[in-house]
C-alpha cells in the first residue's frame, strides 16, 4: 500500500538527514574542525589533539545523542499506543522523574559514577539499573492507583502518573539538599539534560539496553495497531491486551530509564517525535522505526547546537529540544486535519 | 461457514453492577436476531459477553458448540466480528488502514498484508459503499461515513459470527438497507447475526428473530411476528405500540407517547 512505501521514504530520508547531523555534530563545537581532518581523525590519524576531541570526545557524545533521542521517542510512541492518549510521554507520566530519582539514590549510593566519569562496562550498565529500579517504582504506584479490578485503566493511568511525576519532582528536590554543594551543582545540571557524560562505555551499556527495549516492542506492533480501535475490539481481534499493555509499559520505562540515567531529564522529545511521525504513517512498525530515526535526529541538531551556540559555555540540551519542540508541536496540533 | 452462537443462563455485568441475568437463547447460523430494548437495559453488555469482551460470571457462551472460554483467542477472534458503538479516532489513520485491522486475526506478527488480506479490504470497503473514502482520514468523515468503515472493518475479517452494536446507526435510509443486505448476506451463507437497535423498522424489516431485554433479563424472544407485537412493545418501551401486519408477513409498527398528546 502507498502508506507503506512512503514510510520506507521517510526513513531513508531521515537516515540520511542522521548521517548529515552526525557529521555536523563532529565538526562543531568550542573548536571547530575541518571535514578532512575528522575522517582523519576518525581513521586514528592526524594530530593527537584532533584524534582525541573527535573520538574520546564528540563521538562518543553524537552517538548517545542518538540513542537517548532514540529511546525517548520510542518510550513516547509506545506509551502513547499503549494509552491511547496522544499526550502520554516518559516525562508527563512519572517514569523520567522516577528514574532521575533512582539515578540520584544509586550515585549517592556510590553505584557506577556521577555524570562525567569514566567506569567500566559494569559501572555503565549499573547506573541505568538504578534509574530503571527508580522508574518502576514509580510505574508501580503509577499503575496501583489507576488500576481497576486488575486491569490498567487508559484514563486513569494518565492522570496517575501527573500526580506521581509531582511526586518524584519533590523527591528530588529532597534528595539534591543533601549532597555537598559542588555534587549538587553536577546533579542539577545532569538532571537538566545534559550528554556531557558520554563514554564509550555508556554509549555500550545504552545501546545494549535500547535493542532490548526495541526487542520488546517491535513484536507489538500489531498489538498497538489493534488498539487504535480502543481495547475491547482490540480484545476481539485476538490481542492478549493486558500482557500487550504491561510489556509495552515496561519497555517504556526500560528506555526513558537508561535514557534519563546518561543523560538527565529531556523533555519534548518522547512527546514531539511520534507526533510528528503519525502524520506520515499509521502502522506502528513504521511508527517505532520512525521515532526513533526522529528522536535520534531531533537530539543530535540538538545537542550539536547546545555546545556551539554560545561556545565555550554550553547550554542545558532539555532546554534547546524544548525550544524547538514546544513551537513544533504547536504548529502540529493547529494544522491537525 | 455454518457458526451457531447460544447463551445459556448468562449472567455479566462490571463492578458490583450485574447488567444481564439469566440469559439463555441460541442465535442459529442462518439467521438474523435484533436485540431491543431501553438504554441500559443490557444489549451492549449481551453483545460484548457473546464476543468474549466481557466475561460470564455464571453461565455459558457456546460457539459452536464449544464454550467460548476454552476456544483459543486467535480462532474465536477469526470466527466472531464485533463492532463497538462510537468511535473517536486518537490518532489519524486513513479509512483503508483500519478496514485492514479487521485482517488482524489472519496475519502474522510481522510482514506485509497478502493478496488475499488486501482482496477483503477492498471488497468490505465496496460492500459498505465506502470505496471512495478508503485514503481519508476518519477524523475528516462524517459519522455515517466513519460507521460504514467501521463496519467494513468488521467484514474484512471474514467472521461466521456477526455481533454488531447499533450499525445503522448514523446511517441515512440508503445506507441503512445497505447494511441490513450486508447482514442477511451473511446469515445465509451460514453466519449467525446479532444486532442491537433502537429503529423497530430495522428490526421489523431486517431480522428474523427479536430478543426483547428489560433490565438485564429476556423479557421475550422469537420471531418478529410472535415479538414485536403492540402488549410487548408497549410493555417493553412503555410507550404506546401499534403494530399493523406489512408486506412478506413483516409487522409495521407505529409507536407514540404513552398517554396520547
Amino acid at each position: 500500500m502507498s502508506s507503506r512505501r512512503s514510510a520506507w521514504t521517510w526513513g531513508a530520508a531521515l537516515a540520511a538527514v542522521l548521517g548529515a547531523a552526525l557529521l555536523a555534530s563532529l565538526l562543531l563545537g568550542s573548536i571547530s574542525l575541518a571535514p578532512g581532518d575528522v575522517f582523519r581523525a576518525l581513521a586514528g590519524a592526524g594530530d593527537a589533539q584532533t584524534v582525541s576531541i573527535v573520538r574520546d570526545l564528540r563521538l562518543p557524545r553524537a552517538l548517545l545523542a542518538v540513542l537517548v533521542g532514540g529511546a525517548l521517542a520510542l518510550s513516547g510512541a509506545a506509551l502513547q499506543a499503549l494509552l491511547g492518549n496522544p499526550l502520554a510521554d516518559p516525562y508527563l507520566l512519572g517514569v523520567s522523574g522516577g528514574a532521575a530519582c533512582g539515578t540520584l539514590v544509586g550515585s549517592l549510593l556510590g553505584l557506577g559514577a556521577s555524570a562525567g566519569a569514566r567506569t567500566g562496562i559494569f559501572g555503565a550498565l549499573a547506573l541505568p539499573l538504578a534509574a530503571f529500579l527508580g522508574a518502576l517504582a514509580a510505574v508501580l504506584v503509577v499503575g496501583l492507583g489507576a488500576s481497576v479490578g486488575g486491569r490498567l485503566d487508559r484514563g486513569r493511568l494518565l492522570l496517575s502518573g501527573v500526580v506521581v511525576n509531582a511526586l518524584a519532582s519533590a523527591v528530588l528536590l529532597f534528595l539534591l539538599s543533601f549532597g555537598d554543594a559542588s555534587r549538587s551543582r553536577t546533579f542539577v545540571f545532569w538532571m537538566l539534560g545534559s550528554l556531557s557524560g558520554a563514554t564509550p562505555g555508556a554509549v555500550l551499556a545504552l545501546s545494549v539496553y535500547t535493542v532490548l527495549g526495541l526487542a520488546l516492542l517491535l513484536p507489538l506492533a500489531r498489538a498497538f495497531d489493534a488498539l487504535t480501535l480502543g481495547e475491547e475490539t482490540a480484545a476481539t481481534l485476538g490481542i492478549r491486551v493486558e500482557t500487550a499493555k504491561r510489556t509495552a509499559y515496561l519497555a517504556a520505562s526500560l528506555l526513558a530509564a537508561a535514557a534519563v540515567a546518561y543523560a538527565g531529564i529531556i523533555g519534548f522529545v518522547g512527546l514531539l517525535v511520534p507526533h510528528a511521525v503519525r502524520r506520515v504513517t499509521s502502522s506502528h512498525r513504521a511508527l517505532l522505526l520512525l521515532s526513533f530515526l526522529g528522536g535520534a535526529v531531533l537530539l543530535v541538531v540538538s545537542d550539536a547546537a547546545a555546545r556551539s551556540l554560545f561556545a565555550p559555555a554550553e547550554i542545558s540540551v532539555g532546554a534547546i529540544t524544548a525550544l524547538l519542540g514546544a513551537p513544533a508541536f504547536l504548529f502540529l496540533l493547529r494544522s491537525r486535519p | 461457514m455454518t457458526m451457531p452462537l447460544a447463551a445459556e443462563a448468562l449472567a455479566a455485568g462490571y463492578g458490583v453492577r450485574e447488567v444481564l441475568t439469566d440469559v439463555t437463547r441460541a442465535f442459529p447460523a442462518g439467521r438474523v436476531t435484533a436485540l431491543l430494548g431501553e438504554n441500559g437495559a443490557g444489549k451492549s453488555t449481551l453483545l460484548k459477553a457473546l464476543a468474549g469482551i466481557v466475561p460470564a460470571r455464571r453461565g455459558t457462551v457456546r460457539l459452536g458448540g464449544r464454550p467460548l472460554s476454552e476456544i483459543p483467542r486467535r480462532e474465536a477472534a477469526r470466527a466472531l466480528g464485533y463492532l463497538q458503538q462510537g468511535f473517536e479516532p486518537l490518532f489519524p489513520i486513513v479509512a483503508r488502514e483500519l478496514v485492514l485491522l479487521g485482517r488482524t486475526p489472519w496475519r502474522t506478527a510481522f510482514g506485509a498484508p497478502s493478496a488475499r488480506d488486501r482482496a477483503a479490504v477492498e471488497a468490505a470497503l465496496g460492500e459498505m459503499d465506502a470505496g471512495a473514502l478508503a485514503e481519508t482520514d476518519l477524523g475528516a468523515m462524517s459519522g455515517g461515513e466513519r460507521q460504514r468503515v467501521l463496519l467494513a472493518r468488521v467484514l474484512a475479517s471474514e467472521p461466521g459470527v456477526l455481533l454488531l452494536d447499533e450499525p445503522t446507526a448514523n446511517l441515512d435510509p440508503r445506507h441503512r438497507f445497505l447494511v441490513l443486505d450486508a447482514m442477511r448476506r451473511r446469515a445465509e451463507a451460514g453466519g449467525a447475526v446479532v444486532f442491537s437497535t433502537h429503529e423497530l423498522d430495522i428490526a421489523a424489516s431486517g431480522a428474523d428473530d427479536a430478543m426483547l431485554l428489560s433490565g438485564g433479563r429476556v423479557l421475550a424472544a422469537g420471531p418478529v411476528a410472535d415479538t414485536l407485537t403492540e402488549p410487548l412493545l408497549s410493555a417493553l418501551f412503555r410507550v404506546a405500540a401499534c403494530v399493523t401486519p406489512g408486506a412478506n408477513g413483516r409487522p409495521l409498527v407505529s409507536l407514540g407517547p404513552a398517554r396520547p398528546r
